[in-house]
């Protein structure tokens, strides 16, 4: 069975980048699969693969990640336009952040217009989202 | 985030805008086997006339920061510059040692790899603040929108450090330079084999521009 956690971007507003990044790591060391509102900020995805690296031991190998957000899929001028005010009023609670323990995540692919998370074969096949 | 603004300020001050950079700190950053350790090989024979990195088709190879200290450069103008190269490890999301055992390594070898790549891994993205300009080495056979990709190119924008990706394995027939330009329409993009040294005065005309 695989367990998705999803955390509201209000859950992380608040809190420094330290401690928004090892609430999200440690949720993931449960062996869950994070889909959290909004995005890190690019350091904080530096951030958490340092911490991440820090982490790895026989257990835990790990993490896969993938960001969704306006800028990764392809846009019109005005859509650009749009996202450009989104950006302004929402920050960082655009998009979408997807972050896997890689006992569990194979690998996620972006297509860009598709994700595709593949699973280690000792959990149950492969599972296929499209955006 | 204060600090890195305060830091870039700071930069931008002591440097002095009517001078020409001479000497600069050129990181080579990307994911794993992207081929940096060939690339910098490549630069350091072609203007040295000697290697600096061993290269290994198993992952993690480069294991610590490797410097390179004096490679000068000229291009068909005659200008020069010159430039410390700073060969780094393969920046990755996970490490698992039972991924070397399947490349014959013994369980102590391949534990102590995965030991000193997470280390790799840590230093790489610490060394981010210490380059002028970066050369992402990508490999042009694999899907472009690796997170880790997108992660190392957006710290350095972050950090206002000039970006040139050099699009790697041209020489291979599953190779897309095309679709790197897709992903990344805002930076310039060489496609080389640094294997075979296919392209590679196009990339050097391009240090040229990534230094200016």
């Amino acid at each position: 069975m695989v367990t998705f956690h999803f955390v509201p971007y209000q859950d992380i507003e608040n809190l420094g980048s330290a401690k928004r990044v090892n609430k999200l790591l440690n949720i993931v060391k449960e062996d869950k699969i994070v889909i959290m509102e909004g995005r890190l900020r690019k350091e904080e995805e530096a951030d958490l693969i340092e911490i991440t690296m820090e982490e790895i031991n026989a257990k835990f190998h790990g993490i896969e990640l993938s960001v969704i957000s306006p800028e990764t899929y392809s846009q019109n001028a005005v859509q650009k336009i749009k996202g450009v005010f989104a950006n302004v009023l929402l920050g960082d609670r655009i998009g979408f952040t997807i972050i896997g323990p890689a006992s569990v995540v194979k690998k996620i692919e972006r297509n860009p217009d598709k994700i595709e998370m593949f699973m280690k074969e000792s959990v149950n096949g492969k599972k296929k989202k499209r955006r | 985030m204060v600090t890195q603004f305060w830091k870039n300020i700071l930069k931008k001050i002591s440097s002095n805008p009517f001078s020409k950079k001479s000497h600069i700190k050129l990181g080579l950053y990307g994911p794993p086997n992207g081929g940096k350790s060939t690339l910098a090989n490549r630069i350091c024979l072609d203007w040295l006339g000697e290697e600096m990195s061993t290269v290994s088709h198993i992952a993690h190879e480069t294991r610590e920061i490797n410097i390179k200290e004096q490679v000068s450069i000229k291009n068909k103008k005659g200008r020069e510059l010159t430039f410390s190269l700073v060969d780094t490890p393969g920046i990755a999301t996970r490490i698992d040692y039972e991924e070397f055992l399947k490349k014959g390594m013994k369980k102590t070898e391949a534990k102590k790899r995965a030991k000193e790549a997470t280390k790799g891994v840590i230093d790489a993205i610490k060394w981010l603040d210490n380059m002028d300009s970066v050369v992402v080495v990508l490999d042009a056979t694999k899907d472009p929108y690796s997170q880790v990709n997108i992660t190392i190119i957006g710290n350095l924008q972050a950090r206002n450090i000039p970006v040139l990706i050099a699009a790697n394995k041209v020489d291979l027939k599953k190779s897309s330079v095309e679709a790197m330009k897709a992903a990344f329409p805002q930076y310039e993009i060489v496609g080389i084999s640094a294997k075979y040294g296919k392209n590679i005065e196009d990339f050097y005309e391009q240090l040229f521009k990534l230094a200016k």
